[in-house]
């Protein structure tokens, strides 16, 4: 039986969201050569919402972007059939400090992919990792610098996210069984 | 979700559905070609063989670049100065090759199903790069992009198809793929080229050149296959040009602006003007450029391997 445990309401991942945006801004000493860059699918909707929220704090224009990392997955090789690559659409990352935004990290296999996609339009700054959870499980080196919630979750466990502008409301719930 | 199966062998035996997903799958790839970087590690590790038994300069480019910008290792193997020419049999080579553990053959062959049969026969993907006179799938694939790029959607168009249908495997994988996707399909031609029971696959002959750029959406003109002329099929050149040459003057008293895709390589001044050819309405360039990406995502979907589960749920990292 499939059981459903809320972790975060909307008011929640509001206060999240706007924490982080601020702790983007102190960390990078500014918004000065700073760019945002969400991983598809819900990365991307997090990743505008703490633009939104950084330039109107700010008063500025931040340029942001969005990262399908399907082609770069080190999966490739045995899943199958391929799922649908979503769109890359990146701003000038040379010299810049770039922010990859996620919604949950898990592996780190996705943020692996993501450094390597970057890498290949241009060479960032500095590279930091903005996630909302944080449910342990790393198979790779790889921490985020800006994080909403740590918790831990057992492997045949599940994090969904659902943000508003995909699925209509915004929650974050822990799925047990099948 | 549908996967393609094991080879691409033309758009006959493809569902509605499964071309949907082969020009879905091509709309991200049209962005990694206009990258600084023009290269993905998708099928890093795969090996490919261009097979071409017969010439060819656009489709074998596009599938190199289509290989090597997915970071697949890409052979090439022509008919002249390989074994073929020593009187080896097709599938012979293709297995040989096999032994060298490829994963993949593009083939081009001048006989009708010869894609089909390496398949039957080899475990590796086969995509037809053309056979004969039955298929080029991968060519009407880019033919529906740049249409679906241009006006948004397939069904309800009206194409016509004109010229060399009877040579003509571009044209009949063109006609498999607009129907299958609800477009309205015309075939316009001499009668000497025009295949008997062409009606029976759904399309509609209009035998005047003026009577089909009145009523089509867009004109697909074919090239006269002067090489695969063995009888006479139409009096002269001129003659043809003069009859069923698409030129700008037929074009100024269409009651609408038509948008013009040749496959390529054209004979100017014969089958089409070079005013039409270079005109604000062709599109012959644009199919150009999308035949990289249609070719990436056919072999990105073929090289994907025994269907498993689908993409993972939104939220979790997959």
């Amino acid at each position: 039986m499939t059981t459903r445990t809320p972790l975060l309401d909307e008011t929640a991942i509001a206060r999240a969201l706007a924490r982080m945006g601020s702790e983007i801004v102190e960390r990078c000493g500014g918004t000065d050569g700073l760019a945002l860059v969400g991983i598809q699918r819900r990365g991307v909707e997090l990743a505008y919402r703490l633009k939104r929220i950084i330039d109107r704090a700010e008063h500025d224009n931040i340029p942001c972007g969005k990262l399908d990392i399907t082609l770069y997955r080190d999966d490739l090789q045995t899943i199958g059939p391929r799922p649908v690559v979503g769109e890359t659409q990146l701003p000038d990352l040379e010299g810049r400090t770039v922010v990859i935004v996620d919604d949950v990290l898990y592996t780190g296999r996705t943020v692996r992919a993501a450094l390597d996609e970057c890498a290949d339009f241009g060479r960032p700054r500095r590279v930091l990792l903005c996630v909302l959870i944080d449910r342990g499980g790393r198979e790779l080196p790889i921490q985020a610098d800006i994080v909403g919630k740590v918790m831990t979750v057992a492997p045949d466990e599940r994090v969904d996210v659902f943000v508003s502008e995909l699925d209509g409301r915004d929650a974050v719930e822990l799925v047990r069984g099948p | 979700m549908t996967g393609l199966g094991k080879d691409l062998v033309g758009l006959e035996p493809l569902s509605a559905e499964q071309i949907r997903l082969i020009l879905d799958t091509a709309e991200p790839f049209k962005e990694v070609s206009e990258r600084a970087i023009k290269k993905v590690p998708a099928l890093r590790g795969k090996t490919i063989v261009n097979l071409f038994f017969e010439a060819s300069t656009r489709t074998r480019i596009s599938f190199e670049f289509a290989e090597k910008r997915l970071s697949a290792d890409s052979v090439n193997v022509a008919a002249s100065g390989s074994s073929v020419s020593k009187g080896e049999t097709l599938v012979d080579t293709a297995k040989n090759l096999e032994a060298m553990r490829i994963d993949m053959v593009v083939i081009r062959h001048g006989a009708s199903g010869a894609a089909q049969f390496l398949g039957q026969r080899i475990a590796s993907n086969v995509i037809n790069a053309g056979d004969g006179k039955h298929e080029h799938p991968t060519q009407a694939l880019l033919d529906l992009l740049t249409l679906r790029d241009r006006f948004g959607r397939i069904e309800g168009l009206k194409i016509a198809i004109c010229g060399d249908v009877l040579h003509s495997r571009v044209a009949r994988s063109n006609i498999w793929g607009l129907t299958k996707l609800g477009a309205q399909v015309a075939v316009c031609g001499p009668a000497t080229l025009m295949p008997r029971d062409i009606e029976s696959l759904g399309v509609t002959v209009i035998p005047r050149i003026e009577d089909a750029i009145a009523w089509a959406d867009a004109l697909n003109v074919l090239r006269l296959q002067l090489e695969r002329m063995t009888a006479g099929f139409i009096p002269s050149l001129r003659e043809y040009n003069r009859v069923f040459g698409v030129t700008s003057e037929r074009l100024a008293r269409a009651p609408k602006e038509l948008l013009i895709l040749h496959p390529g390589p054209m004979n100017r001044g014969v089958e089409i003007d070079s005013d039409v050819a270079d005109g604000p309405h062709a599109v012959i360039l644009p199919q150009v450029t999308n035949g990289v990406a249609v070719r990436m995502a056919v072999l990105y979907l073929l090289a994907g391997g025994a269907p498993g589960p689908g993409q993972a749920m939104g939220g979790e990292e997959r």
